[in-house]
């Protein structure tokens, strides 16, 4: 057997449609870089799933993000993917333009050498991530309990995503099988999708994101759905253990609780969240933020629907024409790994 | 936002290290992994969040084997 022949069976087949959906954006983006798409049979569709923790980072979350930024002696500190992202009146970015103290970071880490170095300022950290990025900010909390630091505050937006994935199951029954996020995958293991797999009887095949990765998982899943399986395959097994990384899992149960979160267009999903545990609020910058009741309805960004694989960007009568990257109306357009960008930048490139 | 980047380790004391991405050296956090200079680790977000355990032709190789038997089936 050969990447030929995987090719081959994958474009020829022509059996029941199967829709396969990767839940991770920089999936997303291999798909679209490696034209996957354009080696699959038109009965193989492929659904991008709510993997982009930008865009599911509530309007409240942003407005809250742009209040400490505008207070006094406090330095907002971000990854760039949030500058452009909509709060309720502005973005990072343009409250940055209108003065407001907001920095870029690399990593983390560059923080905590920022405040020893700066004591008079506060450093709120905008903490948005899965369970990938979650252990970072538990070592950071670690670090400022070891050195005693108190001018940095973190404002966390994590999410958890395998209870977004039951979500999808209970509310979808269309997907066939999941390409499960690489990198969650790395820290929390392949053995975490068993239970899902079993209820809904759903196959899952981990992948790294080269184009044999990607193609190989699509192979595998096709397979499963035909052969009636629902097995949890680990293909990336170069950095994606069974277990998991465990040094990286415990960090995250020693410092963050696990509760119920608001995913922006799409709702409160039941112990998707992950909120500093109570001996370490002190270094929390207020994140309990829930949204107000209309704030989705403002706009009529339909990226709750993008992200649950319920409609494809261009179905948006805003994509492209008045939602673009420059202006954005919805977050899925302005992460590196929101769909509605991907979608935008690709089909720019390819005319 | 998950996207991590495998590099070398140049430099480690299991807390903190140097990692080289083709030619750029850059801090990493060590804390959570069990690597030693000359593994390539996998970094996220300037941590370090696994070691690689093995290249990429090696893994490749593994999947096709593994895959193996499905191919074969009807
Ligand atoms: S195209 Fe823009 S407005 Fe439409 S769903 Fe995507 S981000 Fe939202």
């Amino acid at each position: 057997m050969n990447l030929e022949q995987i090719i081959n069976f994958l474009s020829t087949y022509d059996q029941e449609d199967i829709k396969i959906m990767e839940v991770c954006g920089t999936h997303t983006a291999s798909i679209f870089k490696n034209g996957i798409r354009s080696l699959l049979s038109p009965k193989i569709k492929l659904i991008s799933g709510p993997g982009c923790p930008v865009c599911v980072t509530p309007s409240s979350y942003i407005d809250k993000a742009i209040e400490w930024s505008q207070k006094p002696d406090c330095v907002l500190v971000t990854f760039g993917d949030m500058m452009k992202v909509p709060g309720t009146t502005k973005s990072l970015s343009e409250a940055k333009a209108e003065g407001a103290n907001v920095k870029l970071m690399y990593s983390p880490q560059e923080v905590i050498n920022d405040a020893i170095e700066t004591p008079q300022k506060t450093y709120i950290i905008a903490c948005v991530g899965f369970e990938t990025t979650t252990p970072t900010y538990a070592l950071i909390i670690e670090q400022l309990e070891n050195k005693k630091i108190n001018n940095v505050k973190l404002l966390t937006a994590l999410r958890r995503v395998l209870p977004a994935l039951e979500y999808i199951c209970e509310t979808d029954t269309e997907i066939d099988g999941f390409i499960a996020p690489g990198h969650v995958s790395t820290v929390l293991g392949s053995e975490i999708y068993y239970k899902v797999a079993k209820k809904y009887k759903r196959p899952f095949a981990v992948a790294g994101f080269e184009a044999e990765h990607v193609l190989l998982a699509i192979f595998d899943l096709v397979k499963q759905v035909i052969n009636m399986k629902h097995e949890v395959h680990n293909l990336y097994p170069s950095v994606v253990k069974p277990e998991g990384n465990i040094v990286a899992i415990n960090y995250i149960d020693k410092y963050f609780d696990i509760k119920p979160a608001y995913w922006r267009g799409i709702g409160v999903i039941p112990d998707s969240g992950l909120f500093l545990k109570q001996p370490f609020r002190c270094y929390d910058a207020g994140s309990d933020v829930l949204p107000s009741e209309n704030e989705e309805m403002l706009t009529k960004c339909r990226c709750g629907e993008v992200i649950l694989g319920k409609i494809t960007p261009p179905e948006c009568s805003m994509f492209s024409k008045i939602c673009t990257p420059q202006n954005a109306k919805g977050p899925c357009m302005v992460s590196s790994e929101g769909t509605c960008g991907i979608w935008y930048r690709f089909s720019k490139e390819n005319g | 936002m998950c996207v991590a980047i495998p590099g070398l380790v140049v430099e480690t004391d299991g807390i903190v290290g140097k990692v080289d991405f083709q030619g750029n050296i850059l801090n990493v956090n060590m804390a959570i992994v069990d690597a030693k200079i000359g593994d390539y680790v996998l970094v996220h977000a300037g941590c370090a969040i696994e070691v690689v355990s093995k290249s990429r032709a090696e893994e490749i190789a593994q999947i096709f084997a593994e895959l193996e038997s499905i191919y074969n089936e009807s």
